[in-house]
């Protein structure tokens, strides 16, 4: 029973990082498709419309899991952020980027202007998505932690994952560039949703196209990942309810070839919480696994705060998560349809 | 530099640059509530381009604040792990309390308010003004707490491993500290708002462009800020030095310069601490003033430094007095400059005195300089603790972080704000330039 409170947590974050992917992950997809699908100004201001009074919102929901993260479990934080240090600070450059280049380029009408932040949006977004990708299969694969719970990675080392591993190597790159496919779908699938005419088929074209690399994708993270991370492999033999997980991300893989724009996206949504919960139910208890000596891993145990705070956490989240869900589908039904540039 | 001078000017450089866009923004939604109340009850089309005008300025000032507001919560743990490690528990609760409860109000009900005016009618629209109000300040608490907290320590329980456990939600989000912090900042923020908004006013008036507004604004921004700046002083500022007096003495000696204790002590108006010497140079002083504005007795005794370990003493002193000194200069000149312009504005004469409105215009940048040196005097008084009488800052920062990594972060921000800071002038000048007719 020691381990409810830390169990609901590590439940909570799990699914407020899963409800970041969806909601800002068909924002960095719309990006990096942005240059390549959206061709004329008014097609260009047709994908930032489709974003537009959402992406800020969206955003929130990394803050808001951060948060809770932060105080929920505290060494984690402490220990994550500060290991994977220069990673997460480009990630903030690059958060930076992608939220100026969203707000700032329609308020000048300048043929030097707009495509200059149109890239940056563009880059910005791939290299997110690159990042998230890498920064979870560093979570997957373990990170080298030390007696007194911390650890420093640098950015890269020979890309192998020997004894000085840095946190790029083969396997995580290759996390990143499915990610990276994910999100491309992810926003083809939203942008064909939201948008008409030349631009909607052309992102229904690179939807179905894209379906394929991250078929292969997926196939090939899954087998990469069981080799890598044995605990992954207990996990699922010692629950094996938690196959619910990977075979939601499969139903959401085939749904994602429908027709209907709307139930190809919500299939999309499928596919990757059901990738992610996948990951997080492998990785339980441990929240940050050492690549090392299994006894210096953080888990949900040695990583959360203690009780009181863990129980009058639920009393105010409770409420105040609901408040924020009705905060959403009020701004999403208003902004129900497609957009018009 | 070593890596403990690398991590506090990390987060020195980008919470101060951070903290230029929240300080307008919040006493900007303040005042667009205002202008929106006025159009709503007397149906006047000219308050509604007030405020949509306003509105612009800040989407631009707000977007500025969230993508530099994102570094600031990744800080406690990219920087200062070992803080975030042993007190995560207890201010990870406020800084998670204001993503769930202000940041998603604010997000939600900034697009309807910039975006849905016509969709929306007076009523919905006046109340998404009002929500995001309501969002910033309550995003304003939520930090405060969580500094109120570092200052003033409370419903807490120390573990034996160095952890600090949370033992009283309460306590940790109302006490006395934090309710004079409080008002006192976001009474700031509505100081800065209200001098920009005379000055944009002011600017107006002079160029003979837009004059119509520009009335508006100098009257609304002249009377706020007249306001503003009594409560900044009495009673918000009055009791958060007490607070200081009664619970940080080595800090409340730091900031007036007070090397020795003594009945009667001195006010410092001018003067350099030299802290070999023990004294201040060249000292202009208002005899018996610091005791009486602190215990309300003209001969009371006041601590001076020597009276406490060297290891409580601010390790920036000079630095801590000239902010104090500054916060409290600018001040008391802010008083005196907004009660002649409300006496113009009173006698009718304001529109017309082209001296004051120049005053007016070139006001603009003060406000951002006093709350600055006002959080630099927090800051710096609080030192060398980072959870005072707890946590000492040089036991808070990433152990594993090196200076060469911080640095190379450090000099990254420093790039891309000095890119930022660039487009944000080009931008709210084009704002200004348009007017609130476009």
């Amino acid at each position: 029973m020691q381990d409810l409170m830390p169990t609901i947590w590590f439940c909570v974050v799990a699914v407020m990082v899963a409800v970041y992917v969806v909601l800002d992950g068909f924002d960095l997809g719309a990006g990096i498709l942005h240059l390549s699908i959206a061709r004329t100004d008014s097609e260009r201001r047709a994908v930032l419309a489709s974003i537009g009074p959402v992406w800020d919102g969206n955003e929130v929901w990394l803050l808001a899991g951060g948060g809770t993260l932060y105080f929920a479990f505290p060494a984690l934080y402490a220990a994550g952020f500060s290991g994977f240090y220069l990673p997460l600070m480009m990630v903030l450059w690059l958060l930076i980027l992608r939220g100026i280049s969203i707000e700032f380029r329609n308020h000048l009408d300048h043929t030097v202007w707009a495509p200059f932040w149109d890239t940056v949006f563009c880059l910005a977004s791939a290299l997110l998505a690159i990042f998230f990708g890498a920064a979870l299969g560093n979570v997957v694969r373990g990170v080298p932690l030390d007696s007194s719970g911390y650890f420093f990675l640098p950015l890269w080392t020979d890309f192998t994952m020997g004894r000085e591993a840095g946190i790029l190597d083969w396997y995580t790159i290759l996390i990143g560039i499915a990610a990276f496919l994910t999100l491309a779908e992810h926003g083809a699938l939203w942008v064909a949703l939201k948008t008409e005419g030349p631009l909607e088929s052309r992102a229904r074209q690179a939807a179905a196209r894209f379906w394929w690399f991250v078929v292969g994708a997926v196939f090939l993270i899954t087998i990469a990942s069981f080799r890598i991370q044995p605990h992954l492999g207990e996990s699922f033999r010692d629950r094996p309810w938690g196959y619910i997980f990977p075979l939601l991300a499969i139903a959401g893989l085939i749904v994602m070839r429908s027709r209907k724009a709307l139930h190809a996206f919500l299939g999309s949504c499928a596919y990757i919480i059901g990738m992610l919960t996948s990951v997080v139910f492998g990785v339980y208890p441990l929240v940050l696994p050492s690549d090392g000596d299994p006894a210096l891993s953080l888990t949900i145990r040695n990583a959360a705060a203690p009780g009181y705070g863990l129980e009058i956490g639920l009393i105010w989240f409770i409420p105040g998560i609901l408040l924020a869900a009705c905060y959403f589908v009020y701004t999403y039904r208003s902004f129900a349809g497609k957009v018009r540039a | 530099m070593d890596a403990l001078t690398v991590h506090r000017f990390h987060f020195a450089f980008t919470v101060t640059f951070h903290y230029l866009f929240p300080q307008l923004t919040m006493g900007l939604a303040l005042l667009i509530v205002i202008l929106k109340t006025i159009a709503l009850r007397t149906g006047n089309e000219h308050y509604n381009k007030a405020a949509r005008f306003w509105g612009k300025v800040l989407a631009i000032n707000f977007a500025m604040g969230v993508v530099t507001g994102i570094p600031m919560e990744f800080q406690f743990g990219t920087n200062w792990a070992r803080f975030s490690k042993a007190a995560g528990g207890v201010i990870g609760q406020t800084l998670a309390m204001e993503g769930v409860f202000s940041f998603f109000l604010e997000s939600s009900f900034l697009g309807a308010f910039l975006w849905g005016e016509k969709r929306l009618g007076p009523k919905a629209h006046w109340l998404s003004a009002f929500l995001v109000f309501a969002g910033s300040w309550l995003s304003g608490f939520f930090i405060i707490a969580t500094n109120a907290w570092m200052q003033y320590p409370s419903g807490y329980r120390l573990a034996s491993n160095g952890e600090i456990l949370l033992t009283n939600l309460w306590q940790l989000l109302l006490n006395r500290w934090i309710f004079w912090q409080y008002l006192h900042n976001m009474i700031g923020s509505v100081v800065t708002a209200s001098f920009v908004m005379a000055s944009i006013g002011a600017f107006y008036l002079l160029s003979r462009t837009h004059e119509a507004h520009g009335r508006t604004f100098v009257r609304i921004g002249v009377v706020a800020a007249f306001l503003g700046c009594c409560l900044m002083l009495f009673p918000t500022g009055d009791q958060q030095g007490k607070n200081i007096a009664y619970y940080q003495p080595p800090t409340l000696a730091g900031m007036e310069g007070l090397f020795h204790t003594q009945a009667g002590a001195p006010l410092a108006i001018l003067g350099q601490p030299d802290l070999e010497a023990k004294k201040l140079d060249n000292p202009f002083t208002v005899p018996n003033a610091l005791s009486f504005l602190t215990y309300r007795r003209w001969k009371a005794e006041v601590k001076g430094l020597t009276d406490f370990p060297r290891a409580w003493w601010p390790d920036n002193i000079p630095l801590l007095y000239y902010s104090y000194h500054i916060m409290v200069g600018l001040g008391t000149i802010f008083i005196a400059v907004m009660a002649v312009a409300a006496y113009l504005l009173w006698r009718g004469k304001l529109y017309g005195s082209r001296p004051m409105l120049w005053v007016l215009m070139l006001a603009l940048p003060f406000p951002y300089i006093a709350t600055t040196a006002g959080w630099m005097t927090a800051e710096l008084g609080r030192q060398p603790w980072l959870i005072y009488g707890i946590l000492r800052t040089a036991e808070g920062s990433s152990a594993r972080v090196s200076a060469g990594n911080g640095l190379f972060t450090l000099i990254g921000f420093m790039g891309i704000y000095g890119v930022l800071a660039i487009l944000f002038l080009f931008l709210v000048h084009r704002e200004i330039e348009h007017g609130p007719e476009a």
